[in-house]
């Protein structure tokens, strides 16, 4: 080895280090690299897998892309005419996202924005320890807490004849967001140079006009991105919705229809139907559309976070 | 104009105005916060209310009788910490690994900024697509069968980006100047890594991994279809009851089913599961935070 070498310091270096501890570090480097790249190969394993289950059914007769889109019409079990729509569970995600982020944007913007510019530090920091634990909650808590509380206020106070419907996973779903919404959005606000706030106080102006014409402005893209990572969470929450927004397959006229949502549909049916039946296809092909709808606003999240970094 | 003997830092309409809006912006920001917390302590409350009448350390320890409309959740409590630890034993080195190769060795190119979409990606896909996954990928494909091997490695790759990312901080905030000073006596990047940074971001690292514990305690779609069952006789206090091919019980999936499918289940319990699951994972969750903060009390730069 040393005689080989044509430079006297590696040589030095070399033999002051055993054969084999090189060769452990060496292994040990590619180990790492190993790791690095496997986040990739499993988003990819991911969809391969999912897809891989589903795809045999994309090219059955009796079933059409466009049927599975458009459709409202999922009788899965029928005996003469099965049909496959999910429509009507688009409908039940899109109805139960949008209230939930109705509700939770005002409360998660807001409290970031008291979090990050008003309150003092040590405020500041028991208000982000209880976020975090409040981002916690185990999902199927949640489910539990609709399903028992909300579902009877909601009878109480609404008169509605069932508990489990749109407002109640609306409510369970924003307050499941609110947590990631303030944290992104705190973090957002607190990415604005210092040097704003100073221009603006200096200027005379309150917190308030400071917040309204300076930080907001700033901040917008990254709290784009907070309520885009809210968005993806309520999209792809599933006991919570499981649980609280009832069964029924039809699109929703109010907010006391009760509705299934697309994960929901899958966590209820994936059970029953039988291995590689066409019916277990289109329950993956689900998953893979979802996989695709949280791809997006994951990635448009993404986007916005990194054009703040740049600036 | 003013008399010349009015005090020109009188307040004028206007100012009076703007500390007006001022005081209800902080008004209605703060009462917003609250909102924000007070379900928390409220449902935090009327859970522990319900649950009273059953909660109590033989409510741990029973087992579930009479088809689960009695006793107490000892196998899905085991069942739980079964699949917690073995996720963790397979996504805690891949994750610190990975952590370790984007903060030390990537350099920004195309294939670590296509790794880093990648780890944002894996932690917004919808639990019940991991769920098919694992049921794709483990249970035919790899033909463990519907296993705690199953479940677990399905929570390991869902609970991998909490790692990563936390590890990544953690490592971050070990300053360069600590790197280059290693570097500069004639240490490889890995012995640098092994004997300064690595000591420097344990603690850190150590908090993500509690993170990611009850991340993964709390979980439900994910195990539903790749290992966990309604029910599994487990003999009272048997602290192995279960072999890594066996189906297990867990505390989130015992839950669900009890507050959707057993009729007639005693109120108050499936509202002691809930506040025993609540519970863990809070107090997990409790002890990495504040295992934070006590660390980062005593940081020395």
């Amino acid at each position: 080895m040393e005689s080989n070498s044509t430079s006297p310091n590696l040589a030095v270096r070399k033999a002051a280090r055993p054969g084999w501890a090189l060769a452990g570090e060496r292994t040990l480097e590619i180990l790492i690299h190993l790791c690095g790249i496997s986040a990739i190969l499993f988003v990819l394993g991911i969809f391969f897998f999912v897809f891989k289950e589903a795809f045999p059914v994309l090219g059955h007769e009796k079933f059409s892309l466009s049927q599975f889109l458009f459709s409202q019409e999922w009788y899965p079990t029928s005996e003469v005419n099965k049909r496959y729509g999910v429509l009507a569970m688009i409908a039940g995600t899109f109805s139960v996202t949008a209230l939930a982020m109705v509700l939770a944007v005002p409360f998660g913007i807001g409290g970031a924005i008291y979090i990050s510019e008003f309150c003092g530090a040590k405020t500041k920091e028991t208000l982000k320890i209880v976020v975090e634990l409040l981002a916690a909650i185990p999902s199927v808590v949640w489910g539990f807490i609709g399903l028992t509380v909300m579902s009877r206020l909601i009878v109480k106070y609404t008169g509605a004849p069932v508990g489990v419907n749109v407002l109640n996973g609306g409510i369970i779903l924003a307050l499941m967001s609110v947590p990631i919404i303030v944290s992104i959005g705190e973090d957002a606000l607190k990415a604005v140079p210092d040097s704003f706030r100073e221009a603006g106080i200096a200027l005379g102006a309150t917190r308030w006009q400071l917040i309204w014409r300076v930080l907001l402005p700033a901040a917008k893209n990254g709290l784009l991105a907070a309520v885009l990572l809210g968005v993806a969470r309520a999209v792809g929450e599933t006991m919570a919705v499981l649980m609280a927004t009832g069964h029924a397959v039809h699109i929703p006229h109010s907010l006391l229809d009760s509705v299934r949502t697309l994960t929901a549909n899958i966590a209820a049916e994936l059970g029953e139907a039988p291995v590689g039946s066409d019916h277990y296809r289109v329950l993956f092909l689900t998953g893979v559309l979802l996989f695709l709808i949280t791809f997006v606003v994951n990635l448009a999240a993404d986007f916005m976070v990194r054009g703040i970094r740049k600036k | 104009m003013t008399p010349p003997d009015a005090n020109v830092f009188s307040e004028t309409p206007l100012v009076r105005r703007k500390r007006r809006e001022e005081a209800l912006a902080k008004w209605i920001f703060c009462a917003m916060s609250a909102l924000m917390i007070l379900p928390l302590v409220l449902i935090i409350g009327y859970l522990f209310e319900r649950a009273w009448p059953s909660l109590s350390l033989g409510f741990l320890l029973e087992v579930p009788t009479r088809g689960m409309r009695a006793g107490g959740v000892w196998p899905a409590f085991v069942g739980t910490i079964y699949l917690v630890f073995l996720s963790l034993a397979v996504s805690a080195p891949i994750g610190i690994l990975a952590a370790v190769y984007l903060n030390e060795y990537a350099r920004d190119n195309w294939l670590n900024r296509l790794i880093n979409l990648a780890v944002i990606n894996l932690a917004g896909v919808p639990s019940i697509v991991h769920a098919l996954f694992g049921l794709g990928a483990f249970v035919y494909a790899a033909r463990f069968g519907y296993s705690i091997i199953s479940a677990s490695l399905t929570l390991a790759i869902m609970t991998l980006p909490v790692i990563i990312a936390s590890t990544r901080e953690a490592l971050a905030s070990v300053p360069r100047s600590f790197r280059e000073a290693c570097w500069n006596v004639g240490a490889t990047r890995w012995q640098t890594i092994r004997s300064v940074v690595l000591p420097n971001a344990i603690s850190g690292i150590l908090t993500g991994v509690i993170l990611q514990v009850s991340r993964a305690a709390g979980e439900t779609a994910p195990i539903m279809f790749t290992g966990a069952v309604f029910f599994k006789a487990v003999q009272k206090g048997d602290l192995f009851p279960y072999s890594l091919h066996d189906q297990c019980m867990a505390l989130s999936m015992h839950l669900y089913t009890l507050s959707t499918q057993v009729p007639d289940v005693q109120e108050s319990i499936p509202f002691a599961t809930a506040v025993v699951l609540l519970g863990s994972v809070l107090l997990v969750n409790a002890a990495a935070i504040a295992l934070r903060v006590y660390l980062r009390s005593r940081k020395k730069w």
